[in-house]
């Protein structure tokens, strides 16, 4: 068990992917001597040369359609894309071609191809760097979707997802980067949620950045005699089911929090599963903490007011008790 | 202005003191903006066009105050130059509600209506079509504007700017295309991402007049714009300049510059546009060292004044964030 932070566990993962395994290499704008837009491919350039550490021209539909390429030609890329907001670039290569060749090919051919990238708000970057898409790609079929957010899927799932034979997304909150924590060598799987906290009072589901303001805002209930579980989703697509309707079965209740905006959410597309499956368990509706429907905005008080905070997330899971807790 | 006169760039004292002092102006107040950022009061991105003032001094006087300007998120400079009042801006890169854009866009994201300034685009290669688009409404609508549209290096490499050249040649449009090629893109120099790095030739290639300027010497950049100006408002098609020029500080506030060495950088310091400028015209005698010293004083005054402008903003109140969202309010 060492500490270390969750760039540092990303890049990690990556350094031992490479040496695991020949095929693997990774390509993006500035990865190489730059050191990667938030650091985390620095000094890889030096460790593995510019044929491995590939830096890319401003082409995101381009280098993400040669990853596509590459992958069907029996390499191993990972393809990294600055931010969220810049894969739009690239959307068509990953819905129109990465997300259908094995199915639209009859299953001749598939895709191993990761892409990592950036997503998030909290660095008042304004409103073309700063949005939560995850949940749009979550929404396409024949790709998987990862959503990192402790120090050991950090360092895990990018072998897990390079070990998977079609397309996988993995989403790095950028509020994440410099989180501290420790490392177990225990192996991560790319298919379940993880329950981060139990509790018997109310299930909180979520992902990615906004697992650890509803940590702490499942602490601010205890204090207050509300006893909730945590569900960290870690996989958005596909979805864990069995885990996510095993727990609001046992609460009773559920709270989602998800920092995409809350029109044809991810969250939208949860609740929708909880009340087809277990509507007849549940105590109250099904609550959500979103992020409100703007363009993030820069000042800070406004993007704090636009994102999921702790006390909007314990106002929610109080509401779900109506006047009575 | 007539039009033949606005094609010929005669430079004599007045305007060389307006030019030097555009350049200083935008030097100084980037300066401040860097200093601001170390105290927190500049947060996010913020990307300097230290070393490139140049440019936007040079190609604005060369434009009608009813024509268009697209810029990128290097763009106060642009702002500044275009005639944005140095407090709104301020107040911008501080986040404050008397800001030019209400204080939601921040230092990428600088809007002005009163002199068709259609921002600050954060998405490289972004603002290119919208330029395309400017420029499709005035031909079809009859005006006779131009829009100028300014984009780095690095934005050559995005298939938007292939698009958008090919459009506005292909419907003959009048852009002017505006390539401040500072051989950077982040930390990627232009031998390392492009095959062609002569830039001004891609445009060639898709038949738009277009060419390849010394962007640190303010009076050929600006000899260029009125030139490629008075030929879009001549045949009403699009033309293309490269100008040539160096960023001299980091890409942003989080750049360690790995990439390039430091004497490099002093190398391109020391043929700097407002030195270059400066010597010169003093040299030339149309301008005296008293003069020199005149600007900076003027001007750092109104940095003074638009630091307590912006200082003395306030927040938009937070029941204004879903303000602005589309036309009326409702989500
Ligand atoms: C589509 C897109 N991809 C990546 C980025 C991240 N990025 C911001 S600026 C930049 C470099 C752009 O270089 P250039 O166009 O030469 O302009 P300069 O910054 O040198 O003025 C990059 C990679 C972005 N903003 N948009």
């Amino acid at each position: 068990m060492t500490e270390l932070s969750y760039r540092d566990a990303v890049r990690q993962a990556l350094i031992d992917a490479l040496n695991a395994d020949e095929r693997v290499f990774l390509m993006g704008e500035d990865v190489g001597s730059y050191g990667g837009c938030y650091a985390v491919s620095k000094g890889l350039l030096e460790e593995f040369g510019p044929e491995r550490i590939r830096d890319t021209p401003l082409s995101e539909s381009g280098f993400t359609g040669a990853g596509i390429g590459a992958a069907l030609g029996g390499l191993r890329p990972i393809v990294e894309i600055m931010t969220v907001n810049f894969s739009l670039l690239a959307l068509d290569q990953i819905m129109n071609n990465a997300a259908t060749i094995r199915h639209m090919s009859g299953g001749q051919f598939n895709v191993p191809l990761v892409i990592r990238m950036a997503t998030g708000a909290g660095r008042q970057l304004a409103a073309q760097h700063s949005h939560s898409l995850e949940g749009w790609y979550a929404h396409i079929p024949g790709i998987k979707v990862l959503a990192p957010a402790t120090i050991d899927d950090a360092y895990g799932m990018l072998g897990a997802a390079l070990a998977d034979p079609d397309p996988v997304l993995i989403f790095e909150n950028v509020m994440l980067y410099n989180r501290a924590g420790t490392r177990s060598d225990t192996t991560v799987d790319i298919t379940s949620a993880a329950v981060r906290r139990a509790g018997k009072d109310i299930t909180l589901i979520t992902y990615g950045g906004s697992l650890w303001k509803t940590l702490e805002a499942a602490e601010v209930l205890a204090s207050e005699g509300i006893d909730a579980e945590v569900i960290d989703l870690r996989v958005l697509r596909p979805l864990d089911d069995a885990t996510i309707l095993g727990s609001v079965a046992n609460t009773r209740r559920a709270v989602i929090i998800d920092e995409g905006w809350r029109s044809g959410s991810l969250a939208a597309e949860i609740s929708a599963r909880i009340m087809e499956s277990v509507f007849w368990e549940l105590d109250a509706p099904v609550g959500r903490v979103c992020t409100a429907e703007v363009p993030i905005p820069y000042p800070k008080h406004l993007e704090d007011a636009a994102l999921p905070q702790v006390p909007g997330i314990v106002a929610a899971a109080k509401a779900t008790f109506g006047t009575t807790k | 202005m007539t039009p033949a006169k606005k094609a010929k760039l005669h430079l004599n004292r007045g305007n060389a003191l307006d030019r030097l002092k555009m350049m200083i102006r935008i030097r100084r107040f980037e300066e401040k903006c860097a200093e601001l950022y170390t105290q927190e009061k500049i947060r996010g991105f913020l990307h300097l066009y230290v070393g490139e003032e140049a440019i936007a001094t040079g190609v604005m006087p060369a434009l009608n105050t009813d024509d268009a300007v697209v810029a990128t998120y290097r763009e106060h400079g642009h702002a500044l130059a275009r005639g944005l009042p140095m407090n709104a801006v301020m107040a911008e890169m501080y986040g404050k509600h008397e800001g030019c854009s209400r204080g939601r866009g921040g230092s990428m994201h600088l809007f002005h209506e009163p002199t068709r300034f259609y921002g600050g685009n954060a998405i490289v290669g972004g603002g290119l079509p919208i330029a395309v688009g400017l420029a499709l409404a005035d031909k079809m609508l009859g005006h006779q504007r131009v829009t100028a549209c300014f984009f780095g290096e690095g934005a050559a490499a995005e298939g938007e700017f292939h698009e958008s050249l090919n459009l506005a040649a292909l419907w003959k449009l009048p852009v002017l295309f505006i390539c401040e090629n500072n051989l950077y893109a982040m930390g990627t120099a232009l031998a390392r991402s492009e095959s062609e790095t002569d830039i001004h030739t891609k445009a060639a290639s898709y038949k738009l007049p277009s060419e390849s300027i010394d962007g640190m010497n303010v009076v050929n950049v600006e000899a260029a714009a009125r030139r490629a100006v008075a030929a879009i408002r001549a045949d009403q098609g699009p033309y293309f300049l490269e100008y040539r020029t160096y960023r001299f500080r980091a890409h942003s506030m989080f750049d360690a510059q790995l990439y390039r060495g430091a004497d490099e950088t002093k190398e391109w310091e020391a043929k700097g546009p407002i030195v270059r400028f400066r010597d010169w015209a003093v040299t030339a005698g149309l301008i005296h060292a008293a003069d020199v010293e005149a600007i900076e004083q003027e001007v750092s005054g109104e940095i003074a004044k638009a630091v307590a402008f912006a200082e003395a903003g306030t927040w938009e109140p937070v029941r204004e964030l879903t303000r602005d969202v589309i036309a009326g309010g409702k989500l």
